[in-house]
């Protein structure tokens, strides 16, 4: 596990995809937190809304889309399939890897609001770290999303696309719950929906059933890929 | 050390491999031979636990691949057909990564760098997979396998895509390798496995047509001892002799091979050994005998004929369903 998840890291660095979402986060980031300077609020939710959007929508599917399908199509799945290593091992490896560098990206934002606190604005530390707990539980769901879908492909595009509208529209369940006068399809969708616990954390609640949600579905998604990837040895 | 039993591999309908059962004993190099889509990569692969097999086990050192798979892969060395390689790892960064995926407890430096002096790599050691030739991946590939030093190899094509010289390289190598290791080769080069197995397994339609050495192969099917001649002097001369011989049961002419020199084809009686009694005769008549030469069938022979057989046995068996 600690090899592939070395190996992984060190490859979004040799290649340009690691320095590339590194710098749209960045940039995004940075963008957002002008605008805040701009018009003189200390509120870092505009930066924390534009990390959602944007850097989960856009960033993971690309962190996410060669994790496995690369591996299947250069054949190098032969060599870690015939390691001395189980699947599970190979399939959190690469996830601890994405979500590494996804944590990396993000954490240096933390710097506006050490930033702000230095300027003598008063910056809500609970929102602050409800925002970043968030982030993170939000992020591990589609980075296992994008594992998922990187084992059901060979090509990194159609997988990073995938990605990107399970997402999407996993982010805009709620939408239903608003079309619809069905009690049971409005409690299961209100069950399952992921906003409703994101906001949880972004307004500085933070309970244990969201965080369990957010893990047990990433173990959810980690198992699936475990299963797929053991399915195709036996077709 | 490998024991394969009714190994059955289908995708669908399509039966790639077909009860097939073997035993590789330690220390014993086993070529691996048959025509391309024989099954010959599925077994590997299933050999090595890559794939599973649909019916069947694998035991490798004792371990069944299934029930310990990771007890039965840490002893295999795997060299697939095309070698796995990050094209965008040095060589030292990958055989890095290999060395801790197969978490070796040797020390790193020496390991790899005693495997990269054997498989001649050490001065491409610090350049990218990517820029390097196909006979140079092959050998890093070669190399990935060995590290760790698994009691048994499995090396699928493992040639291919490399000068003659470099081919001789690694069969001297497979050769040594095999002294301390259990090889498994495979190889629809012919010679190849002549000069480097001890036993060869010739797979047909995923179904196992030989199992033996070499030669015995040979004996086994050339047992009718055709022999070619050539003598000295006019055809019209020589063929009836030929023909008066009691052994020989037909004669047929190849043609003129030298100048006054015609080659024949002599088929014995029921395997009678002709000749002495051909020398007798063509001394008697003044007729120099120039060349004789048994045409025992070589094992590319023997493999054509077997393939063809298993060939047309399907057609029939085919034909009467």
């Amino acid at each position: 596990m600690s090899a592939i998840f070395k190996r992984e890291l060190k490859s979004y660095f040799t290649s340009p995809i690691g320095y590339a979402a590194l710098a749209i986060i960045l940039f995004l980031a940075g963008d957002a937190f002008h605008m805040i300077m701009y018009y003189g609020v200390a509120d870092l939710s505009y930066v924390y809304s534009n990390m959602l959007t944007f850097v989960l929508l856009l960033v993971l599917p690309i962190l996410t889309m060669r994790l496995l399908s690369d591996e299947k199509r250069q054949k190098t799945d032969q060599a870690l399939f015939t390691a001395p290593v189980s699947l599970g091992g190979i399939v959190v490896g690469k996830y601890l890897a994405a979500l590494l560098l996804f944590v990396i990206g993000v954490s240096i934002t933390l710097v506006f609001a050490v930033v702000l606190a230095a300027a003598g604005a008063e910056v809500n530390w609970m929102h602050t770290v409800g925002n970043y707990l968030g982030l993170l539980m939000l992020g591990g769901v589609i980075i296992t999303i994008g594992l998922l879908i990187s084992s059901l492909t060979e090509n990194q595009f159609i997988a990073a696309l995938g990605t990107f509208l399970v997402s999407l529209s996993m982010l805009m369940i709620d939408s239903i719950a608003s079309m619809t006068t069905n009690s049971v399809v409005i409690a299961v969708v209100n069950f399952l929906s992921v906003n409703a616990r994101y906001n949880n954390f972004t307004s500085g609640v933070i309970q244990y059933d969201d965080i369990i949600f957010f893990l047990s579905m990433q173990a959810l998604f980690l198992f699936l890929t475990v299963r797929i990837m053991d399915r195709k040895r036996w077709n | 050390m490998i024991e394969v039993k009714n190994l059955t591999k289908r995708y669908g309908s399509h039966c790639a491999v077909n009860d097939i059962s073997f035993r590789v004993e330690e220390g014993e190099i086993l070529g691996f031979l048959g025509p391309n889509g024989a099954g010959k990569s599925t077994t590997m692969n299933i050999l090595t636990g890559y794939l599973s097999a649909t019916e069947g086990t694998v035991t490798i050192n004792g371990h069944d691949i299934l029930d310990e798979p990771n007890e039965a892969k840490a002893s295999i060395g795997y060299l697939p057909e095309l070698p796995p390689l990050y094209l965008d790892m040095t060589v030292r960064e990958y055989l890095d990564f290999v060395f801790d995926l197969k978490k070796c407890k040797f020390n790193r430096a020496k390991h790899i760098a005693e495997i990269c002096k054997l498989m001649r790599i050490d001065h491409v050691y610090h350049r990218l997979i990517k820029n390097l030739s196909k006979g140079y991946r092959q050998r890093v590939g070669f190399a990935q396998a060995l590290i760790g030093n698994p009691p048994v190899l499995i090396l699928d094509e493992p040639t291919v895509g490399l000068d003659p010289k470099q081919i001789i390289e690694i069969r001297t190598l497979i050769k040594n390798l095999g002294k301390h290791h259990t090889v498994i080769l495979s190889s629809h080069i012919l010679p190849e496995i002549e000069a480097v197995c001890d036993r060869i397994v010739i797979i047909n339609n995923g179904e196992i047509v030989a199992d033996d050495t070499a030669e015995d192969l040979s004996a086994k099917y050339s047992s009718d001892r055709r022999m070619l001649a050539r003598i000295a002097g006019p055809e019209k001369d020589v063929l009836p002799l030929l023909k008066s011989i009691h052994g020989i049961a037909d004669v047929a002419v190849l043609g003129e091979k030298e100048p006054d020199v015609i080659e024949y084809a002599l088929e014995p009686n029921d395997g009678a050994d002709f000749r002495k009694e051909l020398f007798a005769a063509l001394a008697k008549a003044g007729r120099p005998l120039v060349g004789l030469k048994s045409m025992e069938m070589s094992l590319e022979e023997i493999f054509i004929s077997l393939t063809r057989e298993a060939r047309s046995a399907t057609i029939q068996k085919g034909g009467n369903d």
